[in-house]
């Protein structure tokens, strides 16, 4: 792909006055950052901005069938107003799927940025011996290679009371292990699979904060008399701050989305139903009862929930999305 | 008790904790290690942690699998991650570098689009991407999974911090005089310089789609375009009515990690990433 145009042929070029090439030479040059982002922006109008707009319009619209509704004439489409909303939002698997996500991110969210700052802190301050650091760091951070797909198959059979080594464990001291995926442990079950899946991610992210810091910034509080703690705490989590909010954001998105993992414990567990989190019934009415505009309006309810949610969390903690000036 | 022996406790403590998430970490590897080398009457029966000696039948019997539909998963997934991550990269870091190096009208509006582009839940986009596909005739192909993993905002946002930090523009206004076109200097200039950001930007675009699921799942129907998280999801599913599937499900889960485990280990010092500066510390 050529991005600058052929070069004039010199007689024209000659023929013009030197004032008029340098000006042509300049609006050229001009065209070359447009030039540059032309791919990137022709791909984010065709697969982020277009299929945005079409879900909008998708969620306005319905299809209405005349006469008998035979033929292809008889089912047009015509402008619906807010009725697929209102029936998506009354739908009564809805609010269930809804809390039971918001649950799954109250447990999911926190835990995993604990268990990630933790671990980073602890990598940090273990810097002394390395080969537990980095057979660590490496242990922690593989789950991260492991499709969301695969970890919730490797968990999923590892929950089956006739598998399960916890089951042989709590067998062997008298107590009967509790069946991780009834009803009652489910949630626990699927947020243990993604909390897995994602703090190796988060605590790399953490620790390469945490590595920019110089040393000799902790030595000074030690000879002041500061212990380990508050040094963590006073120094070290302040100063990963951003990171922290930067991974809380990124989590909270991927969890109010989470599809994959109760998709594929759903065959080792009847208590996943086809609606268990808003976006499998999402796909549920979009591809099995071909309802595209009620899909539309509630994957258009997520969007908006999930932007509230992060565009107020970095509100309420006072940052900018992302540091916009280097 | 002395201040040393408080501190010697503290590290071990310290140390015991990280060996305990360590393990957490490695059970399922471990245990996936173990049971594909069970047989299929062993994996219910003899103890969880027990190896046995069947991982090559096992293999065998996945290979074997409807003519090796299982290698074919592989291959595609490859595909799907390996094109769709190069050409990404390519894309972010042009667009990375217009936004870094040239002052241009529009441009705070660009990046503020990309930005929230950043933000996007993909829940958003699964079934409009779908009809936009479908009216195109370009569902159930390869580019309908291709296609839309070329474009990556969050690779565009790195790719300028990468581009900003990594090339100076005394060296671009040498590179122009010399009489080089742009795309030259982009290509033999630019590109190198940015190099460890673009691998750093290639990588987690190609373990994205390497992990992903629901936009195959929604595209694709023909299971001889499948990635390996959809196939593997379609084997479980037959495990729930033919039990004796459930060894080709968890060998198949087994060799489907091993790729992007041996990317990791040979290629982890990219694997330092600060989010919030969105920088590289190689």
């Amino acid at each position: 792909m050529s991005l600058t145009t052929p070069a004039p042929s010199p007689t024209i070029a000659a023929a013009r006055p030197a004032a008029a090439k340098k000006a042509r030479q300049a609006s050229r040059r001009a065209g070359v950052p447009y030039a540059f982002l032309a791919p990137g922006l022709l791909l984010f109008t065709l697969f982020l901005a277009a299929p945005i707009v079409y879900a909008g319009y998708l969620s306005l619209r319905k299809v209405k069938v005349s006469g008998l509704g035979l033929g292809a004439k008889s089912r047009t489409e015509v402008w619906a107003g807010f009725s697929n909303y209102v029936r998506s939002m009354t739908d009564p698997e809805f609010l269930p799927s809804v809390y039971r996500i918001l649950g799954y991110g109250l447990i999911v969210v926190p835990t995993m940025l604990g268990l990630a700052l933790l671990m980073a802190l602890l990598l940090d301050a273990n810097r002394t011996r390395p080969w537990i650091g980095s057979f660590t760091r490496i242990a922690i951070f593989l789950p991260y290679a492991v499709p969301a797909v695969v970890a919730s198959l490797l968990w999923g059979f590892l929950y089956l009371p006739r598998v399960s080594p916890i089951t042989d464990v709590l067998e062997a001291f008298g107590l009967t292990a509790p069946e991780l995926l009834s009803s009652s442990w489910v949630l626990w079950a699927v947020a243990n699979v993604a909390i897995w899946g994602g703090t190796g991610f988060n605590m790399i992210v953490i620790y390469t904060a945490l590595k920019a810091v110089p040393t000799s910034l902790y030595e000074s509080a030690r000879i002041d008399g500061a212990s380990e703690l508050a040094i963590a705490w006073r120094i070290k989590i302040p100063i990963v701050m951003p990171s922290l909010v930067m991974t809380f954001v990124f989590s909270l998105i991927a969890t109010l989305q989470v599809f994959a993992e109760p998709m594929t414990l759903k065959p080792l567990s009847n208590t996943i139903s086809f609606t268990w989190t808003p976006l499998m019934k999402v796909y549920r009415d979009a591809f099995v009862r071909n309802d595209i505009y009620s899909a539309a309006a509630t994957s258009v309810v997520i969007a908006l929930a999930t932007f509230l949610l992060s565009f107020g969390f970095l509100k309420l903690v006072g940052r900018r999305a992302f540091n916009q000036e280097d | 008790m002395t201040v040393l022996a408080v501190k010697k406790r503290n590290s071990k403590t310290a140390t015991l904790l990280l060996l305990v998430g360590a393990a957490y970490c490695l059970l399922p590897v471990i245990w996936v290690l173990i049971a594909s080398s069970k047989s299929a009457s062993e994996l219910f029966s003899t103890f969880t942690l027990a190896p046995s000696s069947h991982l090559f039948d096992n293999l065998a019997d996945l290979s074997g699998y409807r003519d090796g539909l299982y290698w074919r998963w592989m291959a595609n997934t490859a595909l799907y991650a390996g094109v769709g991550a190069a050409v990404s990269t390519l894309v972010s870091a042009m667009s990375g570098f217009a936004l870094a190096k040239f002052e241009f009208p529009g441009k705070g509006f660009v990046f503020n689009v990309i930005l929230a582009g950043v933000l996007v839940p993909g829940v958003i986009l699964a079934i409009p991407q779908y009809l936009l596909l479908a009216k195109l005739g370009l569902t159930n192909t390869y580019w309908a999974v291709l296609l839309p993993s070329f474009i990556s905002p969050y690779g565009i946002y790195l790719a300028r911090i990468f581009a900003a930090a990594a090339v100076p523009t005394e060296i671009l206004e040498a590179s122009r005089i010399d009489g080089a076109g742009a795309w030259r200097t982009f290509v033999r200039v630019v590109m190198p310089m940015m190099r460890t950001g673009l691998v750093t930007v290639f990588l987690f675009q190609f373990v994205a789609i390497w992990n992903n699921f629901m936009l195959p799942y929604i595209m694709l129907g023909d299971d001889k375009l499948y990635p390996l998280t959809v196939g593997l999801n379609g084997l479980l599913n037959q495990g729930a009515s033919q039990p004796s599937m459930y060894t080709a499900v968890v060998t198949g889960a087994l060799v489907s990690i091993v790729p992007l485990i041996a990317l990791f280990l040979t290629l982890q010092r990219y694997w330092q990433v600060d989010l919030a500066a969105g920088g590289v510390k190689a």
